[in-house]
This record gives C-alpha cells, structure tokens and sequence, in this order.
C-alpha cells in the first residue's frame, strides 16, 4: 500500500513533468510570439505557430492525465487543492481557454494573435503560484480551519510573494525551453541564432528568478539540495552548448534542468502530498483503485508511447 | 443567487457549452473519413475538397472541446470537492481511461490535420479512423462516469459517508450501456444532419452543385441511420430510468400520482390512455410510481424536467420521421436535390439534434436532483465552502458567451466561402 500509493505519487510527478517539459515550451512560445522582434519579426511568428500547431493538444492531454490521476488516486488532496485554490486555478483555466482557443482562431484566420500571446504569458504564472502554494506548506491545513475569514482561506495561501516568484520562475523556464527548442526547429542560421540568443537570456533569468525564489522562500528545504547540485550542472551544461551551438545537447540539458527542478521539489517534500499534515499514503484511495489505476497505466502506456513517438516522428523530423 | 446555485448553474452552462464541441468532436471525423476515403476509391477532387475544408472547420471545435473539456475535469473539483472525495476512487476508472482515449484522439488528430503532406494517403486515413474511435470511446467513458451518478454501484456507506469499495462494479454501472448506447446515436444523428441541414440549405440556391451534393450524401449517410435508431434507444433508456430513478421518471412525465395503466400526456389536455405504461415497462397495466410517493424533499424541478423531456422527444420524432423519408428517396435512387420540400424540412431538422441533445442532458441532470450521486449523495452537500460562486459564474458566462460567438462568427464565413461550382 505504501509502496504502491508512493509509485503512483510518482507517475503523476512525471505526468506534470512531461506536461512542463512539452506543454510548458508550447506557452514558452506564446511568449516568444509576444516579443518578436527584430528584422525576423514575422518569420519567427510563423516557426512558433508552425511548432505548436500539431503537438499542443496532445502535450496538454499531460495535464488531464495528471489532474485525472490525482484525484482518482488522492482524492484527498485533490479536494483540498480544489477548495484552497480555487481562485487561481479559475484564473488559470480562463488563461488556457484563450490560450487554446485564440491559438486556433489565429491559424484560421480569425485573429486573436494578441489574446493568444498574452493568455500564453499569464497562465504559467498562475500555474506556478499553485505549485508556490503547496511547495510552501499553505495548503496543509486549508479549507478545514473554521472560522478563518475569506482572506485566510482562500487568498493568503496562495497570493504570497513566494508563489508569485515560483509563478515567474515558472514562465521563465517555459521561456527558456521553447526558445531552446525553437533552435531545432528551424533549419535556418538566422532563426536559429535568434532564438539561440533568446535561449541565454532566458537561462539567466531562469537562474535570478530561482534566487530570488529561494530567498523569498517561507522555509528552507523547498528543494532538496543534493538536486538542486545536479540542477546546477544540467545549467552550465545548457550554457555551454548553446554557446557552442550545439542545440541537441542543449535540449537535453535544459529539459533535465527543468525536471530535476520539479523532482527537487518533489523530493524535498517527501513523504507529503501537501505539507506540513496531509501524507502521500494519507491522501491515498483504497488500494484496489490504486491497483486498477497503476493497471490502466500499464495498458494506456502501449498505446501511448508508440503514438507519441509517431506523431513527434512526423512533425519533429529535425528534432528527434 | 445562493452558492449552490451558483455552482449548480456554472457546471450545467460548462456542460451545454462542451457538448456542442463534443459531439460535433466525436461524429466530424467519421465525416472526414467517408470523404477522404471516397476521394481514394473515385479521385474526385471533390471529395478531398471536402475532407480538407471539413477538416479546417473541424480544428477549430476541437480546439474550443479541448480547452472547455479541460476546464470541467477542473471544474469538478472547484465546485463539487466533497463528491469527488468520495466518489473520486470510483469514477476515476472510467476518466483515466478517457485521459488516454484523449490522448490517441489529440495525437492522431495532430497527424489528420497538418499531416496532410506529412504522411501517405494510406496512413492519413488511418489517423482519422483513429481520431473517430478514440473520440467515440472518450464520449463513451465520460457518459460511463455520469451513469454511475444515476445508478451507483461498488460503495458502502460507513457511518453514513460513502466508501468506494469496487471500481469495477462501478464501472459496469447499470445506466452504463443505454445511456452510452443513447450519447453515441445522439452525436451522429445531431452532426450528420446538422451537416445535411447546412448543405441543403445551400443547394436551394443552387441545385448542381458538386460539392454541396457530396457532403449532403455523406451527412445523411451518417445521420439518417442513427436518427432513425434514436427512439429506440431512447425507449431502452427510458425503460431504465423507470426501474432504477423513479423520482426521474415521474418528472419527466409529470406524474403526480402513483397509478396503474398510467396514461401518456403528450401536451396539455391530449393524454394516450395506457400509454406511459406500456412505453415505460412494455405493460399497459403497469404501476407507475408518482411524485406522492417521493418525499417532498426529493423531488426534482418537474417544470423543467418535463418540459425538456418532451422538447427532445418531439424533435426525435421530427428527425426520425424525415430521416426515413429521405432514407426511403434514397433508397429508390431519386435526387435530393430535386426535391425542394425535402430540403427544407433537413434545414429545419439542422439544429434540432443539438436542441434535443441539451434538453436530454436537462432531463437526466435536472431529473436528478437534489442527488449528486442518485440517493447517496445529495448535491448540496457536496458543493464547495468558498462563498462568492456567483463570480466565477459569471465570469465564466461571460467569456464562453464571446467564445460562442467567435466561433459561430468563423464557421460562418468558412461556410459562406464555400466553392460555388
Ligand atoms: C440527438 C439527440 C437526441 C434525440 C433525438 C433523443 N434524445 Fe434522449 N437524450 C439525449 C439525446 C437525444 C442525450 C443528450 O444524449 C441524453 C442525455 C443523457 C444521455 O445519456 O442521453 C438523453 C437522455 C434521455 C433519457 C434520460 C436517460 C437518463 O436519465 O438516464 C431518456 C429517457 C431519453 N433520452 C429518451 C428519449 C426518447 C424516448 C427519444 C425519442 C425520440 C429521445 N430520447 C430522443
Ligand atoms: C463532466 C463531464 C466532462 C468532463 C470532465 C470532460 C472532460 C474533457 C476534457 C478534459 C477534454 C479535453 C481533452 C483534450 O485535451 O483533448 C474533453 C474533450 C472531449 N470531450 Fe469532454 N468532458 C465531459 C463531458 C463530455 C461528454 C458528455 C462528452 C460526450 C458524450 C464528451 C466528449 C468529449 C470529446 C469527444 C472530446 C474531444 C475533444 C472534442 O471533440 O472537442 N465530454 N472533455
Ligand atoms: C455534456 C453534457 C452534459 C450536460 C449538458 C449536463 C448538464 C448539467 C446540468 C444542467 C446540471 C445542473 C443540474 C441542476 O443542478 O439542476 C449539471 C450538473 C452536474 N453534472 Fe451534468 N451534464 C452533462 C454531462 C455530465 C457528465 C458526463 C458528468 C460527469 C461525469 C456530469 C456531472 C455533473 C455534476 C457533478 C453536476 C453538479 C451536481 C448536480 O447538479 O447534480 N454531467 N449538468
């Protein structure tokens, strides 16, 4: 039970990650459509919608399965995160409905090009200044204090300026991803040294806005140290070989850069789902669902995985 | 306005807008596919101007059901945090499954759309047999989920909360298979002449038109057989509700008090004797269970219960009525398009499975109450403590008002674009 609820806890870490890695970067571009600029103003324009345009929906599907997952396997925690949240997770869901829509809108020619690049600029935040939240031990015992006022229980958790810095860090990453991997995508230099730029100084904001995170933090282990060193390395490494251009080192190092933060995290808050009081295997539905979920993972992998593979095989040909 | 009003509303104005996109979600593709597919057996270009153009309009549906979907999975949450507590174990089965039929759907529809020059012909149309299935099955799973709101099964209540005990029991929830039996018709005959409609509307400003022609075929080929199917359907899940919901039934049929051999009321004043027992338990001397027998505190708004059960009984009429007329045209080989009559009354059928579909969805929320979770669950119970719901209601009123119309705005002029040869 033990084991099995941890196991569990983890295939949703690494669904969210897999959505901040692929997911995220789709945003990161929405930003990156916000600032083009530059004599390459519109043919960068058209690298990021023709990046996204046949992998967002199936990116964002990382998100479903990993909210489905977690109230399936913690309902617990999901209910409290629901009821505490519930204001930033509105905003964010308005956010990825004008994302999502405004996107489509553009491609077809109904305009929106603003709305999409300004929903794909808000929405990270949002999504940050939930992870913030929880990551700062705020959504512990909220929602079940009695008699806290409307301000204690459902904005102090989260409208702290330690969220807000985790929601900009949060939008940084997604911009550093995209534009490292807008460098593959193209097999133009001129492109490729635009968003190779884009990519160093994306990476330095990355790096002052963790600072600042950590220092504004409410508690000093909300990432565990030892990643936090490998984190390190996995940036330096992304630095280096952007500057000497290699790209397919550069995405790999910057994707890992960006997971291990996240497992950081996770680690950090060991053995909890939603510190300081709510447990992984407290949080946990009976084990039974626990057993049929890990075995519909299992089946929904072999079918997932090949697809996946297809679908980045033709579209991303430069890339894998 | 009261929070669980509130609540209550901004769920049922979430759930009217997604499934619209959904159900065109899950019957485009088969659209598409017929198309492409007869562009591969003939080489007329029309058809792949078809696939292609139906393809566009497609995109962007599927984008808005994507982005609404994904705020109702939130939703759930945001709104009914102590029902998803309890019946989340339960019913996560069927939506973890659903995350992954959304998944193949997302991918392959990722490869139909900007595969176009990407892949071969061959694996194109596979992509899109893909996409029509997995769409079909993330209907399916959903609806799976909901009939086990109807008629719970795989719990235990301990010291009066309940207790998920066996996800498969609640997977094979007794509502299960007629009302995903019902949704899945629904999708098809509500698209395919939603299609029709709109092609026939064109063809009676200009009747040799190739294009319009091919797509009226393909639309009816689609919504005729399900159209004319949907009573019967519905009939099987009427039969259900009246053994396992009996408060549901009642509204639906304003019956007020318990009788046998209960008779039908069609509308106001016009009753078939017998009627309503011989439909509900296929016996006219059955004993059908009125609102006097339910404690007040149980029953659900017969107002609009009834109301939208006959509003969708009516247009299933209409539409399986001019569904085997123009069945039975086709049959005999004749052309449509020489029959002005015919295609008013498809424009006019045009909407009506979209009507039908939201007043059905009424009938089996609305019928539910004050349940969340039929007789364990009431709906009150379960809404979120945060106070101020009228906020996020409106709110989300407000933009899936303007989102409406940005897409009714576009499918407009992609429609009217339509090639006039
Ligand atoms: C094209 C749309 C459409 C059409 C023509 C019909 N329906 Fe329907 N109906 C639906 C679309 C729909 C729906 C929206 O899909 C519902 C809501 C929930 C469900 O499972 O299906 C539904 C629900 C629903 C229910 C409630 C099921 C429950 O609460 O569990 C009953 C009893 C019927 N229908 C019966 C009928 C009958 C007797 C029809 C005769 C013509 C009919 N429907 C036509
Ligand atoms: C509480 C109810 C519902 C929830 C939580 C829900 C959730 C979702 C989610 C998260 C998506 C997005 C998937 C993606 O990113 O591709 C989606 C799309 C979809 N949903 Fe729903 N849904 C609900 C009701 C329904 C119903 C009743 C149906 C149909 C019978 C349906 C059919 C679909 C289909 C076919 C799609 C694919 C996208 C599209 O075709 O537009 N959903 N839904
Ligand atoms: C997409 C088609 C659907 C429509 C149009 C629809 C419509 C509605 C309406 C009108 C209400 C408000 C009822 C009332 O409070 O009087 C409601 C409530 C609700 N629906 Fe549905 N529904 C749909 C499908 C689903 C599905 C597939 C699920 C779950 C899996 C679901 C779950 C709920 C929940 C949890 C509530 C709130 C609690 C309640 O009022 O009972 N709905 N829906």
């Amino acid at each position: 039970m033990l084991v099995l609820s941890h196991t569990l806890a983890a295939i949703i870490l690494a669904a969210l990650t897999a959505y901040v890695l692929l997911g995220g970067a789709d945003f990161g571009g929405g930003m990156w459509d916000l600032l083009a600029d530059g004599p390459r103003k519109t043919r960068q324009r058209e690298l990021i919608a023709r990046a996204i345009g046949p992998v967002w929906e199936a990116n964002h599907v990382w998100l479903i399965l990993a909210l489905v997952l977690l109230f399936t396997c913690f309902p617990r925690a999901f209910a409290r995160i629901a009821i505490a949240l519930h204001i930033p997770l509105t905003l964010m869901l308005i956010g990825i409905v004008l994302r999502g829509s405004a996107f489509v809108f553009q491609i077809y020619g109904g305009g929106g090009g603003r709305v999409f690049a300004i929903a794909s600029l808000v929405t990270p935040v949002l999504l940050g200044m939930c992870v913030g939240a929880i990551a700062a031990a705020n959504i512990g015992q909220a929602g079940g204090i009695p008699g806290g006022g409307f301000h204690a229980l459902y904005v102090a958790t989260w409208l702290t300026s330690f969220s807000l810095a985790v929601g900009l860090f949060t939008l940084t990453c997604f911009a550093f991803l995209a534009a490292v991997y807008l460098t593959l995508e193209t097999p133009d230099p001129e492109l490729q040294g635009d968003f190779r730029l884009r990519a160093i100084g994306a990476g330095v904001w990355v790096l002052m806005m963790a600072a600042l995170a950590l220092a504004v933090a409410p508690h000093r282990n909300v990432v565990d140290h030892r990643i936090a060193a490998l984190v390190g390395i996995a940036a330096l490494i992304t630095f280096l070989a952007l500057w000497k251009r290699r790209y397919g080192v550069a995405r790999i190092a910057a994707a890992a850069e960006v997971a291990l933060i996240l497992w950081g995290w996770g680690v950090a808050q060991f053995p909890y789902m939603l510190p300081p009081d709510l447990t992984i295997a407290g949080a946990a539905a009976p084990p039974r669902t626990l057993n049929l979920a890990l075995l519909a993972l299992i089946l929904g992998a072999i079918v997932l995985f090949p697809s996946l593979y297809y679908l980045f095989k033709v579209f991303k040909t430069r890339a894998i | 306005m009261s929070d669980l009003l509130a609540a209550r509303s901004q769920m049922a104005v979430s759930l009217a807008f997604h499934i619209i996109f959904a159900i065109i979600g899950i019957a485009m593709p088969v659209l598409m596919v017929i198309a492409e597919r007869r562009w591969h057996q003939t080489k007329d270009p029309v058809y792949l101007d078809l696939a292609r153009r139906w393809a566009r309009g497609t995109a962007i549906l599927f984008a808005v059901g994507a982005v609404s979907g994904t705020v109702l999975s939130f939703e759930l949450g945001l709104l009914w945090p102590r029902f998803m507590e309890l019946a989340g174990p339960l019913i996560g089965m069927p939506f973890s499954l659903e995350g992954f039929a959304f998944f193949t759907e997302a991918i392959f529809l990722g490869v139909y759309l900007y595969g176009w020059d990407k892949v071969s012909p061959r694996a194109h149309l596979t992509a899109g047999i893909l996409v029509a299935v997995s769409g079909a099955a993330s209907g399916i799973f959903v609806v799976i989920a909901n009939a086990w709101m109807n008629t719970p099964t795989g719990y235990a209540v301990i010291d009066g909360i309940m207790q998920a005990v066996d996800p498969i029991a609640a997977l094979k929830t007794p509502a299960a298979f007629p009302q995903a039996l019902h949704m899945t018709l629904a999708a098809y005959a509500a698209t395919g002449l939603g299609v029709a409609g709109i092609h026939a509307l064109l063809l009676l400003r200009n009747r040799t038109n190739m294009f319009n022609r091919a797509a009226l075929t393909i639309g009816l080929l689609v919504g005729v057989p399900a159209a004319i199917l949907q009573p019967v359907s519905g009939d099987i899940a009427a039969r259900y509700v009246a053994r396992r919901q009996p408060a549901k039934l009642a509204a639906m049929e304003a019956v007020y008090t318990t009788q046998a051999g209960a008779p039908l009321k069609v509308i106001p004043g016009v009753n078939i004797p017998y009627a309503l027992s011989l439909l509900a338990f296929h016996d006219p001397k059955a004993v059908v269970k009125g609102l006097d027998s339910i404690p007040a505190d149980e029953h659900p708004n017969v107002g609009v219960v009834h109301l939208s059960f006959n509003v969708m009984v009516a247009l299933g009429t209409y539409m399986a009525i001019v569904s085997l007329w123009a069945g039975w045209l086709v049959l005999r080989k004749r052309d449509l398009a020489a029959r002005p009559r015919l295609l008013w009354a498809l424009v006019i059928a045009a909407p009506c499975g979209f009507i039908a579909t939201e007043a059905g969805w009424m009938v089996t929320e609305v019928g539910r109450q004050p349940w969340i979770v039929y007789g364990v669950i009431r709906t009150a119970d379960a809404v979120t403590p945060m106070p101020g719901l009228i906020v996020p209601f409106t709110t989300i009123t407000l933009l899936y008002g303007v989102l409406g119309g940005v897409v009714g705005w576009i499918l407009y002029r992609q429609i009217i674009r339509s090639p006039r040869t």
